[in-house]
């Protein structure tokens, strides 16, 4: 294993000609947490579609556990270990709070059709197992007492614990979490980003997050990485990004990096 | 589902258990003894048709209600199931009833996955075209070519044998019922194992999600395929027991497009993505129509016209429906639950085609 989890070099996408990411190189070390930070409309969500397969770059190279990205696709991305979470959360909304968790597990699933219609032995134990995992994690998020009550009519902020639950459920590799934080209050957002900081310890999750809480990414990260039109503006720990003039003009503004600081 | 909150109202389950068991072996008892508390024309003429509808709704629920997919060849599938069935017991004597209605269930399924390969790439209103083309060219095909009824003189097609299982002789009022209750029964447990497992989560996760659904790890496109394949060998099978459990003989009008809107409608009207959605709306349709004939019978007795009445009928059934559905766009499945389970977020009807 090495000690690189992940090295983009080079990657490039447009839209119909409008450059989204632009050349951008950087590496994600094991057991850290990267974070995406610029503007919007900087390529940082775009960035994470390309990680996980909805979108496909147009040159340079995507390296994760030492292995090149070749006609990604999310599904084949969800498998080799990349789990997710959505700018604006993306649970299936008829379900269930366990059912929703649950569903991450479908990469881990052997049993076929005819198995589960008849329930035979092999579709009981998977089963079985399903929920002891998908418990186990609801488990983790405080989210016990919500098993069984459809995801919809949760409030905003248990929702988004519903769907760390379920990027997580499967034990992926690599954690991609685009704006976890997004419209929440301020006690909301300390404890989900108190969960993601356990995630990273406890479960030695490698972990890329865009965020725009500058205060809180700069207490949580590892490392930081800044883009602007789709370039790279900066690149490495809080401390060094905190008192880059580039970043500071570009995106924080004084008045922010004091506050940061 | 699972309802928490109300667990802990639950007695503990040794003085349940005695009356429970009572209550389902009268529930059990009563319902295979219907045959002999009704009229044979309440059997032949109401019930059997409701419990084929019921299955069928089921059938077309689990591709629409849960996998999200919509369709109107449901008529063309239970087309491929009673010609299917038909060739087998004519070209194959020695095989019997039940596996005949396996194949052919099969044979459905595999016709419905192959009309479902479009949904791949399609969704919504554009793959109806897909199953709608199911449904002319399969209309098509078993009027072109006389092999597939025998080259009968009427282009219908009746078993020859009549209905026999495993010996036993079906041709009766309680054994056309007790076929088609057996099977509806087998058909809609399994349907039920399947919802609650991990094949019927990840058709809820494609009908409410399929861009999330695919990046969590959803194999989305086998799904919606494993979805056509189960609607259909569902539908195949109902087919076979409308052509020859409820009709004797039947033809391609049997299994016309208005077929696959009165399925369309049964399960909207019921519930979509609901078990008992097919069952109730089944009962609406098949049941609605008789209680306006009996009401007008009663408050207009040779008052009007017979034609003139006809046609006040299906226009009430019609206004009745799109109020109905105005009312309550989730269907029967969810005006009848209990207020304390209605708890579910509002759901819009066809979550696939909003995007």
């Amino acid at each position: 294993m090495s000690d690189t989890i992940l090295e983009l070099t080079d990657v490039s996408l447009a839209f119909k000609g409008i450059k989204a990411i632009n050349g951008l190189s950087f590496a994600v070390r094991r057991g850290e947490i990267c974070a995406l930070i610029g503007p919007n409309g900087a390529g940082k969500s775009s960035l994470l579609n390309i990680l996980n397969g909805v979108y496909r770059a147009e040159s340079g190279t995507v390296v994760f556990e030492g292995e090149h990205f070749h006609r990604m696709e999310p599904m084949k991305a969800a498998r080799r270990g990349i789990g997710r979470s959505f700018q604006n959360n993306a649970l299936f909304s008829g379900m269930s709070v366990l059912d929703n968790v649950i569903v991450g597990l479908s990469r881990h699933a052997k049993a076929t059709l005819v198995e589960e219609a008849l329930r035979l032995p092999r579709a009981s134990t998977q089963e079985a197992a399903f929920r002891e995992r998908a418990r186990e994690v609801l488990h983790l998020f405080d989210l016990d007492l919500h098993a069984g009550t459809v995801v919809g009519t949760l409030p905003y902020g248990v929702q988004k614990k519903v769907e760390l639950a379920r990027a997580i459920v499967a034990k992926p590799t690599l954690l991609l979490l685009d704006e976890p934080l997004a419209g929440m209050n301020a006690r909301e957002k300390e404890e989900i980003a108190a969960i993601i900081g356990r995630l990273n310890r406890d479960l030695k999750l490698t972990i890329v997050l865009i965020e725009h809480d500058i205060g809180i990414v700069l207490r949580l990260a590892d490392h930081v990485v800044v883009l602007d039109y789709g370039r790279k503006l900066a690149d490495g720990p809080p401390e060094t990004i905190r008192s880059n003039p580039d970043v500071i003009a570009a995106y924080i503004g004084s008045d922010r990096a004091e506050r940061a600081a | 589902m699972d309802h928490v909150g109300l667990r802990s109202d639950v007695p503990p389950s040794s003085i349940v258990v005695a009356p429970r068991a009572f209550g389902v072996a009268a529930v059990t008892a009563l319902v295979l003894t219907v045959p002999f508390l009704t009229t044979e024309y309440w059997v032949n003429a109401i019930i059997v048709p409701f419990l084929i509808l019921s299955l069928a709704g089921l059938g077309l629920n689990l591709l629409t209600g849960y996998a999200g997919q919509l369709s109107l060849g449901s008529g063309a599938f239970m087309m491929v199931g009673a010609y299917a069935t038909f060739a087998l017991q004519l070209r194959v004597p020695a095989l019997p009833l039940p596996f005949a209605f396996i194949l052919a269930g099969l044979v459905a399924g595999v016709v419905g996955l192959f009309f479902g390969l479009p949904s791949r790439r399609i969704k919504g209103f554009y793959l109806i075209v897909s199953t709608l083309a199911a449904q002319f060219f399969f209309e098509w095909l078993f009027l072109k070519f006389p092999w597939f009824y025998n080259g009968n003189s009427s282009a219908t097609i009746a078993l020859a044998r009549g209905l026999s299982v495993f010996g036993l002789n079906a041709e009766n009022p309680p054994g056309r019922y007790w076929l088609t209750l057996g099977t509806v029964a087998i058909l809609t447990l399994l349907s039920w194992n399947l919802i609650r497992s991990q094949t019927g989560r990840n058709w809820m996760a494609v009908r409410d999600m399929d861009a999330a659904a695919a990046v969590i790890g959803v194999p989305t496109r086998s799904a919606k395929l494993q979805a056509f394949f189960v609607s259909s060998f569902i539908l195949g099978i109902a087919g076979a027991l409308w052509a020859f459990a409820y009709l004797g003989s039947a033809s391609v009008q049997s299994f016309g497009l208005s077929r696959s809107y009165q399925i369309l409608f049964i399960i909207i009207i019921g519930g979509l993505g609901t078990i008992c959605g097919a069952f109730l709306g089944a009962a609406f349709v098949s049941l609605l129509p008789l209680a306006l004939d009996w009401s007008f019978q009663h408050l207009f007795a040779g008052q009007v016209d017979e034609g003139l009445r006809q046609n006040i009928q299906k226009a009430i059934f019609g206004v009745l429906i799109i109020g109905f559905l105005i009312k309550e766009p989730e269907g029967l499945a969810r005006l009848l639950a209990l207020p304390n389970l209605r708890r579910s977020s509002r759901r819009t009807l066809f979550p696939s085609v909003r995007r």
